[in-house]
């Protein structure tokens, strides 16, 4: 089952060198990881979406929490949250199909960012599956270039 | 920086060290010296170049003991076996590049038997990192995974705190050690030095009080056991609960196995000790722990090693689990009852709560157990022995024979470091170790080569002790190149190399599980060890036959200083009982007595 883990860690150089290595060398797939600065200057936010049974993950969390860079971990697999992805996917394009590829573009909402003579860049943002079926849909004019962030999450309304 | 020009001027004033206002400025390399002072430290092995000048020329000057290794192995196996024998931090250093990559070995050692060790290493200046300097390897990087926690410090003012740090890490919750990694620039910038007097790591605190709910669970369990079993760990030496361990076995009637890192936690002449358990453990630790109802682990891991074919481990007992590290708890094994805490005080808060009992049927079990399984080597089984040049023949020396009579004749009191293969486990099976921190041996990693520069740390840290080496002929030449430390340092340690003239546990696997292939394990050209002994300036000795072993092994008890033993021992014997890989722990092959 996949699992998202949100990971407050010291923003210090050589943390995610630590976790990535810790998911490796024991045995655990990342399925995407997302780092980045929080409110604190001094805390980054990991957002790592791994693929685990229940006593795998548990072991991750209890490992993790070893690393002494690791201040605090959160499973909001099971929490009401937004996730959000972003990609962006430079499609062949030419004045022939590029009405087909706006209209698919649009149902989306996605935007167009770059138009050049033979292609298109085109970014997405929202959930996985989303970000899935337009990638699927785009696949038959010719995707040159795939760009994708992995997810980033946020739980909901106000913990207590 | 102003911090360089008031050292400059104050050099001229104090000589040695600068005030300004009422701070004190000192170098990177002072600063560390000055810190390793705070911290209690009286020793580091270590061995210089190029990167740690600046702190060598600071340890010239302080009156810190510096042991001078001739490999950098040796100075991670001693420092780590200082710390095993004495429970203080050891501290070794190295320089960068080939420096810091010959300690990984003793780290990765020192990691997997969870034992503080501080390891500082130099590293090219900040501003040539990442471009393949001179001597520059990515110490940090490559001891990520074998070390609790490192830092590579880029600005000196960082040095207190990060070596407060690494003390404290190192040293509480599971022990473990903290590679520290300095740019020598680093240890040239001067800097206003004070020391912490607290570190404050909002991500690190360990837990040592056991939960009350489930040390409650735990009592019920104990309470109702028929057949209760101890299975501890070196969690139970790391914590000192030893005393605690007693007075819980005695009052419960419990008996006890330990893992080869517990051996010592409980005394092993003690009626209620089974010794060791496991792939070479008793015959009757393995019984029990196969037909045991309840599995108490204390401060141990459940290592592949110990529980043999994990589907057949203690498969009709209920699991409880003390470990200060929750990591541990269900990891290999499902647990009933995790306890997360220091040892010590779980086992004091469980002691109060249980009522004495005696197992009576359970303990005559055992006691049967014991008495049908004895451990024991069957004289005059192997006939073989390295010829003995003068033809004399009274028999051929048992390897267990050694060990036992080094027992006998030290009165159990020794501390003994070992390498690894047959003659560990020999020592494991036939020297009974009564206290903690006496038996020094690599056990998660087993690592060939330790036990000589192990024994150098220990005698160094306990220079009251008899410290001996069990080594084998294969892993005593791994770092044979410390007889040079042990005899500038004028250690009295008592080597004896157990030479069977082979790889002797790779060889007994070929025997057994490949049709007697010896692929590579035989030992032919290994130099005359006592001509080697005495090369470095070491007392050298020989026992070839069964009849020179007691008077030479009296002999080099005795003798004064470092003495090395080359004993000549039978060839082809085996270490029984073994379990089989992925059998189970009562599928023993070799069962004594029957
Ligand atoms: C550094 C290292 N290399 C290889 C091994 C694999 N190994 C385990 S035991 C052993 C044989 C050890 O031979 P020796 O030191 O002569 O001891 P004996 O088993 O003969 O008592 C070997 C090669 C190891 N444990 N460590």
């Amino acid at each position: 089952m996949q699992h998202i883990l949100s990971v407050l860690v010291e923003n210090r150089s050589g943390v995610l060198s630590r976790v990535a290595g810790l998911f490796s060398r024991r045995g655990y797939s990342i399925d995407s990881i997302a780092v980045g600065p929080t409110e604190d200057a001094a805390v980054s936010r990991m957002v790592i979406v791994v693929e685990a049974d229940e006593e795998g993950l548990e072991q991750i969390t209890k490992q993790l929490h070893k690393l002494i860079d690791v201040i605090k971990i959160h499973d909001i697999t099971k929490e009401a949250r937004v996730e959000r992805e972003l990609a962006l996917i430079k499609v062949q394009a030419d004045a022939q199909n590029r009405g087909d590829i706006l209209q698919i573009v649009d149902i989306f909402r996605a935007k167009i960012v770059d138009v050049a003579e033979k292609s298109l860049v085109i970014e997405i943002t929202g959930d996985t599956e989303k970000v899935d079926a337009l990638i699927q849909l785009l696949r038959s004019f010719g995707i040159k270039e795939l760009v994708r962030t992995g997810r980033i999450a946020m739980v909901r309304g106000m913990r207590s | 920086m102003p911090a360089i020009e008031s050292r400059k001027q104050a050099v001229f004033l104090r000589g040695g060290e600068a005030i300004l206002g009422s701070e004190l400025v000192v170098t990177g390399a002072e600063a560390l010296i000055r810190c390793l002072e705070a911290e209690g430290v009286e020793v580091v092995f270590g061995y210089p170049g190029g990167a740690v000048l600046s702190i060598y020329d600071e340890l010239y000057k302080s009156n810190l003991r510096h042991v001078l290794v001739r490999h950098e192995q040796g100075a991670a196996h001693a420092a780590d076996a200082y710390a095993r024998a004495t429970g203080k931090p050891g501290v070794c250093i190295a320089t960068s590049g080939p420096g810091a990559t010959n300690l990984v070995t003793g780290i990765a050692t020192a990691y997997m038997d969870s034992v503080p060790l501080i390891a500082i290493t130099g590293q090219v200046a900040t501003f040539l990192i990442g471009k393949d300097a001179f001597q520059e390897a990515d110490i940090t990087g490559i001891t990520m995974p074998i070390t609790k926690h490192n830092y590579l410090v880029k600005e000196a003012s960082d040095l207190p705190r990060v070596i407060k740090e690494a003390f404290h890490i190192a040293t509480t919750g599971r022990p473990g050690p903290v590679l520290i990694d300095v740019p020598r620039d680093v240890t040239t910038t001067s800097f206003p030095f004070e020391y912490p007097d607290v570190v404050d790591l909002r991500s690190y605190r360990p837990t040592y009080i056991g939960h009350i709910k489930q040390i409650t669970s735990a009592v019920n369990a104990i309470q109702k056991a028929k057949r209760p079993l101890l299975y501890v760990g070196g969690g139970v030496v790391a914590a000192g609960a030893q005393t605690e361990l007693l007075l819980l076995a005695e009052k419960m009637n419990i008996p006890v196995t330990m893992t080869l890192m517990g051996l010592g936690a409980f005394p092993g002449e003690h009626p209620l000790s089974l010794g060791m358990l496991g792939m070479h453990g008793t015959a009757y630790a393995n019984f029990a722990a196969s037909h045991c109802d309840l599995l108490i682990a204390i401060g141990a891991r459940f290592d592949d090693r110990v529980t043999g074919a994990i589907s057949r481990f203690a498969p009709s007992a209920q699991v409880i689990h003390i470990d200060i590290d929750p990591a541990e708890i269900s990891k290999n094994v499902r647990v009933d009852i995790p306890i997360v805490g220091d040892a010590r005080n779980v086992l004091a808060e469980l002691l109060p709560r249980v009522s004495a009992k005696h197992h009576k049927d359970w303990i005559e079990q055992i006691d049967a157990w014991k008495k049908a399984y004895p451990l024991e080597y069957q004289e005059g089984s192997q006939p073989q022995t390295i010829p003995s040049a003068e033809g004399v023949d009274d028999g051929p020396v048992h390897p267990q024979a050694i060990i036992r009579t080094l027992y006998e004749l030290t009165q159990g009191e020794a501390i003994v470091t070992t390498d690894v293969g047959q003659h560990q486990m020999w020592t494991a099976q036939y020297f009974r170790f009564d206290r903690t921190r006496q038996l020094i041996t690599s056990g998660g990693l087993g690592t060939m080569g330790f036990g000589l520069p192990a024994a150098m740390g220990a005698q160094i840290g306990c220079p009251q002790d008899l410290v001996i080496c069990i080594a084998g002929d294969g892993s005593i030449q791994m770092n044979i190149q410390e007889l040079a430390t042990i005899a500038q340092e004028d250690l009295p340690v008592k080597v004896f190399i157990l030479n069977n003239q082979f790889l002797g546990m790779v060889r007994q696997w070929q025997e057994l599980f490949y049709e007697k292939r010896y692929s590579y394990t035989a030992l032919k050209h290994s130099p005359d060890f006592v001509k080697v002994a005495e090369a470095y300036g070491i007392t050298g000795m020989r026992i070839k036959h069964a009849g020179e072993m007691l008077s030479t092994l009296e002999a080099a008890l005795a003798h004064q200083g470092p003495v090395v033993v080359d004993c000549w021992v039978c060839m082809e014997e085996n270490v029984y009982p073994m379990v089989p890989a992925g059998k189970g722990l009562d599928e023993m092959l070799g069962l004594g007595g029957q």
